[in-house]
């Protein structure tokens, strides 16, 4: 699935960064590149050190030690001339309330040197770009939250950006306004813009991403195409096991669990069997009438949650 | 360089703030009218009901009608309050409530250009706001001479002073409880200290002194005599001052402000 361009320069490199907050090291020996025309997913739980990469990258912050390209420009060197080739959709919406929806992009615009001429036919488009033609007139307070955050994406391409980072673009979204956002980065992918997104959505990564790299305490612990990333891994098959047992699932995972899969966990009232040959354990199970149990493909989640753990990130 | 004397270098000026400027001014312009009703209602209430109350009892000042003393001191101390409150409580709002900024630094801008444009926008609201309050206090009749058109620059470099050390207050606030120690602590005694109300000699000799630190009293020492249609004397050292407020200010607010958000 190579959209990438062979030859270009990439419009995001950074190599070996390190960001330390006091004794806290944030951001630990971490090197990726986003090759133009790629769609990249940084994963990682909440406090894995992905925005505060995105804002080294974006020369907001300095780190303390690491080289950052960026739109051909040394980052923080050069940050702000690198920033006027690069297009940002935040976590939080950062609106104008005190802008009309069309006003929101042509303020936004001048930002980067474009004149009203400029806009004319652009606020349109990019407002039907977002689904939001007959909003040009309307209050930011009344826009839904999908409709915020489409027009964040509107805003963010007005200087038709090389490489557009969104950070949790879909977080807070519901599934019909994540589906939309979804199509319309496929599109822009698809007309040749690059784009580095942070998200904890698993299917977020798997759909959109032509690579991806998982992240947690700052450093990179998985990177590749998702197929690429599930392989190596972890074992192919998964089979979910619930229901009742006379010692609990922990007592079904002792006898048999643990016994006919590679790796048994348990998390609540579920044991995850990790397998690269099913059948056994499916023939087992086939003879308990007390449990239930689902047999899928591994997934992205499923590394995730290995490589990081199932512990709760507060 | 350590991350401290980075965030402390000397700020970078740019015709970039213009876009910034611009931005404020659009939205002030859809609110014009009220707001400038509101910028003229609160130092015309003080003037005409401290002018005619108290100028009953006071008659004259040095010379001169109360109310038409009291009119060069009501112009500085209402364009000191509209670049204050700009720069403390719109400004935090622009900061920390809608992030308005952090949009800012997104685009081809520095926090630097940032800063600025919220310096020289708070000091045009004072100098528009200002001019009005010039210009009804001309049409009472409070001042009658030509020099007092030479007040207008001067409402603008007030504003540029008091929005400077707002953004300071801005930079180290929390919340929007914060201002209130600077309004309470410095404002209203800066008020009461530089001649707004009462002439300077009617205050002990010590803070008679003291108040020569304050900028609000150098801006009256060069406005009230142009407003009554004499020349000032020392306009230098009275704009040196206030350009050495605003200056010191100014870097300071982009330091702490870099502090801040860039870390």
């Amino acid at each position: 699935m190579a959209a990438a361009r062979p030859g270009a320069n990439p419009p995001l490199q950074i190599s070996h960064l390190i960001k330390r907050y006091g004794a806290q090291t944030v951001v630990d020996d971490l090197s990726l590149s986003v090759a133009p025309g790629e769609c990249f997913a940084l994963l990682g739980p909440n406090g894995a050190g992905k925005t505060t990469t995105l804002r080294c990258a974006l020369g907001l912050t300095t780190p303390d030690a690491g080289q950052i390209t960026l739109c051909g420009e040394p980052v923080p060197a050069r940050a702000r001339e690198a920033r006027m080739r690069v297009g940002v959709v935040p976590q939080f919406d950062n609106l104008d309330p005190d802008f009309t929806c069309a006003e929101n992009l042509s303020v936004f615009a001048r930002y980067f040197g474009l004149t009203p001429a400029d806009m004319h036919t652009r606020t349109p488009a990019l407002l039907a770009f977002a689904g939001l033609e007959t909003k040009a007139s309307a209050r930011i307070q009344d826009l839904s939250g999908g409709m915020k955050r489409r027009l964040t994406l509107a805003r963010a391409l007005v200087n038709q950006p090389e490489l557009l980072i969104l950070d949790e673009p879909s977080t807070g979204l519901d599934p019909q306004a994540r589906h939309l956002i979804w199509r319309r980065l496929k599109q822009l992918v698809a007309e040749g813009t690059s784009v580095l997104l942070t998200t904890h959505f698993m299917d977020e990564a798997e759909r959109l991403a032509h690579r991806l790299a998982i992240m947690d305490n700052g450093r990179i612990l998985a990177m590749g195409s998702p197929r690429e990333v599930i392989a190596a891994h972890i074992e192919p098959h998964v089979v979910e096991v619930y229901g009742d047992w006379p010692e609990g699932m922990a007592g079904w995972a002792r006898a048999h669990g643990e016994r006919l899969s590679v790796r048994c966990e348990l998390s609540g009232d579920t044991a995850f069997c990790y397998v690269n040959d099913a059948k056994p354990l499916l023939d087992q199970l086939a003879q308990q009438h007390t449990l239930r149990y689902l047999h899928r493909p591994a997934n992205l989640e499923d590394v995730f949650l290995k490589l990081t753990g199932r512990d709760l990130r507060d | 360089m350590s991350a401290t004397a980075a965030h402390f270098r000397l700020p970078s000026l740019s015709w970039r703030f213009a876009s910034v400027w611009s931005r404020n001014f659009r939205v002030w312009r859809k609110l014009a009218l009220p707001s400038l009703l509101g910028n003229l209602a609160d130092p015309m209430i003080y003037l005409l009901g401290l002018g005619y109350g108290l100028g009953a009892l006071v008659k004259t000042v040095d010379g001169v009608p109360y109310v038409h003393f009291l009119a060069a001191g009501m112009v500085c101390f209402s364009c000191m309050n509209t670049a204050s409150f700009e720069t403390l409580y719109s400004a935090f709002s622009r900061m920390h409530v809608q992030r308005t900024w952090e949009g800012l630094m997104n685009a081809p801008l520095a926090l630097d250009d940032i800063v600025l444009a919220e310096m020289v926008w708070a000091a045009s609201k004072a100098a528009l706001s200002g001019t009005a309050i010039l210009l009804v206090v001309a049409l009472f009749g409070f001042t009658a001479s030509p020099l007092a058109l030479g007040v207008v620059p001067l409402i603008f470099l007030i504003g540029l002073t008091f929005a400077a050390m707002g953004l300071v207050v801005t930079a180290l606030a929390p919340n929007y409880d914060f201002f209130m120690y600077y309004f309470t602590l410095f404002i209203t005694p800066m008020a009461l200290l530089s001649g707004v109300f009462f002439p300077l000699d009617q205050l002990p000799a010590a803070l008679q002194i003291g108040a020569q630190l304050l900028p609000l009293a150098h801006a009256i020492a060069i406005a009230r005599p142009l407003m009554l249609g004499e020349l000032p004397t020392a306009v230098l050292p009275h704009l040196a001052v206030l350009a050495a407020y605003a200056a010191v200010g100014f870097w300071l607010a982009v330091s702490l402000t870099r502090r801040r958000l860039l870390k």
